[in-house]
């Protein structure tokens, strides 16, 4: 008897879709994809979003109003929107001319994924809505860190730049770990909306094996077990590195729970 | 680079019912979740294992996966389980539920926590039932502690109706897409959609920092 039988449905599960030729070969291009796509994307957020994190803090007026404002609008619009934008609309106002077509023709074969217009929005859109998450966290991890740190550093004679260098950004970035750890396992799962615009990712991909085969549930099945699988790795690595890298004499994030 | 922004004053009747879609996903969404979440977070901090370990599992389960997968699941799965196809709001509507119910279940398992426990005794001392303390001592406390984090939860829960987009269900930037297709004017429906979404999550965003002033830690 048979899975769907005793469940009484009307449904003819075929697992095998999952493996068949091509099938399989396309789920795990898509891993690759998903996570090739989810790591340059958090670079990018990583970099920007630290970048966001001192002109918040800075005693800099103008730099940081348009830190702010970056952080609130790309905050508070959808990322699905965010990725439209980038995908159709950035085309669209670009002068017409070689940088326009070298855009909308760009097809590269590189070791690694066929670089094309989708991957670049994508990665575009994910670290662009990412950085602005990050950048909040990374603020309120340096106004969390009390105001005698800075006075003490800046008057030991480091200038202001050094006090970020040497004091703030270390500090900072050690006492916003485990929010850090939810944003990038966050990366993983956002990434998924780039089958809006057709980029190759795991949901992507699975929407092909649908659309072959009608065996959407096994396919979405399998795409929920790997983005579960990497989920839990993520968690497991990250609280490791939590434990690690916690600052001794704070409050560690395991010895508040239960 | 030539703009016409008047595609958004033709448009409008599409746009706002678009709108109107949007807020009738979210608002449902957002109730019948938050029943879902109190439950399931209660159920986490039981004692029984048997409604522990299944509020666990639920919890972490769909924490652990992107949300178009729990939508991909329903509008799969409702058609076999239901025999006949269900339409787009309402597969949408319960993959929403079932996906936001296990955020704030976390939510409520934090603001429950976060009742001393001497409140629990004293209630328990005074001969009320482990149930009725829950409802009429640890729960209004709790809900109340809870308010900043919920409310930020339900921005989240608004951009995110937007996903709906991916089953067809004719909310704001599904309608937006289908404009912009029809008369390549992706900049300005975008940059428009974009806006309205702003507007609405940023006005919620200062009820929340107005609710965390007034309130304050509890």
């Amino acid at each position: 008897m048979t899975l769907a039988g005793f469940l009484g449905l009307q449904y003819d599960f075929r697992w095998s879709v999952l493996w068949e030729s091509p099938f399989g070969y396309w789920l795990l291009q898509g891993v690759k994809n998903t996570i090739i796509l989810s790591l340059i994307a958090w670079v990018i957020a990583l970099i920007l979003g630290i970048a966001l994190g001192i002109l918040r803090t800075a005693p800099w007026r103008v730099p940081r109003a348009v830190a702010t404002a970056y952080v609130e609008f790309f905050r508070n619009t959808p990322l699905l929107v965010q990725l439209f934008f980038w995908y159709f609309a950035v085309p669209q106002i670009l002068p017409a001319g070689p940088i326009r077509d070298a855009l909308n023709s760009l097809n590269l074969d590189t070791p690694l994924l066929t670089l094309n217009y989708e991957f670049l929005a994508a990665l575009a859109g994910l670290g662009v809505y990412t950085s602005a998450r990050v950048g909040e966290t990374i603020r309120a991890g340096i106004q969390s860190i009390p105001r005698q740190q800075t006075e003490a550093a800046l008057s030991s004679g480091l200038s202001l730049v050094q006090v970020y260098r040497h004091v703030l950004i270390p500090v900072g970035l050690r006492i916003v770990i485990p929010p850090m750890a939810t944003e990038f396992l966050s990366i993983f799962k956002n990434s998924s909306l780039a089958v809006t615009i057709g980029f190759a990712e795991i949901t992507f991909q699975t929407q092909q094996v649908n659309s072959y085969t009608f065996k959407g549930l096994e396919a979405v099945t399998a795409a929920t077990l790997i983005y579960l699988a990497i989920s839990l790795t993520i968690a497991a690595f990250m609280s490791r590195m939590e434990r690690q890298y916690a600052i001794p004499g704070l409050i560690a994030r395991g010895a508040t729970r239960e | 680079m030539d703009l016409d922004w008047t595609i958004i004053v033709r448009n409008w009747p599409v746009l706002l019912s678009g709108f109107v879609n949007t807020l009738k996903l979210a608002v449902l969404a957002i109730g019948a979740s938050f029943l879902l979440g109190v439950l399931a977070g209660a159920l986490r901090l039981s004692r029984s294992p048997y409604l522990h370990y299944p509020a666990v599992l639920y919890i972490e389960v769909i924490r652990g996966v992107p949300l178009i997968m729990v939508i991909f699941w329903f509008y799969f799965l409702a058609p076999i389980l239901a025999g006949r196809p269900l339409d787009n709001f309402t597969s949408a509507l319960i993959a929403f539920i079932v996906f936001e119910g296990a955020y704030l279940a976390e939510i409520v398992r934090a603001g429950i926590q976060s009742v001393p426990l001497g409140q629990v005794q004293a209630a328990i001392s005074t001969g009320l039932t482990h149930r009725q303390a829950m409802r009429h001592v640890i729960l209004p406390q709790a809900i109340r502690n809870m308010i900043p984090a919920l409310v930020t939860r339900f921005i989240v829960l608004f951009m995110d109706t937007s996903l709906a987009y991916i089953i067809g269900y004719r909310e704001l930037t599904r309608v937006a897409r289908i404009i912009a297709e029809r008369e390549f004017r992706a900049f300005e429906v975008y940059t428009f959609i974009a806006g309205v979404y702003f507007v609405c999550t940023y006005a919620m965003s200062l009820v929340a920092q107005r609710l965390e002033r007034r309130l304050g830690p509890a």
